[in-house]
């Protein structure tokens, strides 16, 4: 246990040095930097004319199709780290259910090709 | 072992802090960058206590995928959400409410659960001698076959009904052919025209 967290001992510290650097960057600007705000300077700039509507827009349903069928795949990674490490253990058992669990995979795979879903257009 | 205690303190109350912000800030962008930074002190939190397979797969697939996601769907929805969270906080004692009993459930298997452990020891987050990622390949896969096969199945599931529900069909879908691009020759592409003057062509 505590053999096991030492070993991301330098994952806290470089966790510590990015705290101070960030925060340094953040706090040094409030003291060192001018700082004279106006309401034109705070306005947002659009090519000289005044802003025509809101800053956020409608994302095109397509985005949200690619990060759902990444979710899916980054979770079938997810499923084949323990496996790798555990494959001298599983045995052949072990090794064709996770050659069955792929196949229904590429079942899913094949139809997303055939329906167009990686077509951007 | 204060390192130990002193990291738990600072992941546990940046958590709960920016678990508060997700549900305080103003722009629902701010809350999901806010519950990315609880994702990331979760995974700390589950670190120290053993579970270094969970702690990944939380910054894998829940950092990486699952606030994405959800960024994509703030961005999608046209709602005003500054009016849509206007006198949200007002709902504070209906969820400070659950929360308590929530709180009150959990010192009830806390108090429950250290009893037994004098007579019935807890079994460990880490098994001895072996990785939080070889341990659960040893049973996921082989004892445990019909839960992984179902989630198999979830994920097909999954892809197909996203594809059926979002998918907008084109009826001009620019793909590009190689093998037509490579049969085009010359005479195909260029054409010499012999213009007479002031005709034009």
């Amino acid at each position: 246990m505590q053999d096991l967290l030492s070993n991301y001992y330098p994952i806290l510290i470089f966790m510590a040095l990015a705290a101070v650097i960030t925060l340094a960057l953040m706090v040094v600007p409030l003291f060192a930097a001018p700082h004279n705000p106006d309401s034109e300077k705070n306005a947002p700039y659009e090519c000289g004319f005044e802003a025509f509507d809101d800053a956020r827009m409608k994302f095109d349903v397509k985005f949200y199709l690619v990060a759902i069928l990444f979710i899916i795949f980054d979770l079938e990674v997810a499923f084949l780290f323990p496996w790798a490490v555990a494959f001298g253990e599983v045995g052949l058992f072990g090794f064709w259910s996770m050659m069955f669990f792929l196949g229904v995979l590429t079942i899913g795979f094949a139809y997303e090709w055939r329906k167009g879903a990686l077509d951007w257009d | 072992m204060t390192l130990t205690s002193l990291a738990f303190y600072l992941f546990a109350s940046v958590s709960v802090a920016s678990a508060f912000m997700v549900i305080a800030a103003r722009n629902p962008v701010y809350s999901v960058l806010f519950l990315i930074l609880t994702f990331f002190n979760s995974a700390g939190l589950f670190i120290l206590m053993g579970a270094e397979f969970l702690a990944l797969i939380l910054v894998v697939v829940y950092v990486g995928a699952v606030a994405v996601l959800f960024l994509f769907v703030v961005m999608m929805l046209d709602i005003d959400f500054a009016e849509l969270s206007e006198g949200f906080l007002q709902y504070l004692p209906i969820g400070a409410t659950v929360g308590l009993i929530l709180l009150l459930e959990l010192l009830l298997v806390f108090g429950a659960s250290s009893r037994l452990a004098d007579s019935n020891p807890l079994p460990r987050a880490t098994p001895e001698g072996m990785t939080n990622a070889e341990a659960l390949g040893r049973v996921l896969y082989t004892d445990h076959i019909y839960y992984f096969q179902a989630a198999g199945a979830i994920l097909l599931v999954a892809m197909i009904g996203a594809i059926v529900l979002t998918l907008v069909k084109s009826n001009n879908p620019r793909r590009q052919n190689i093998a037509e691009q490579n049969a085009r020759t010359k005479e195909d592409g260029v054409a010499l025209v012999d213009v007479k003057p002031g005709q034009g062509l």
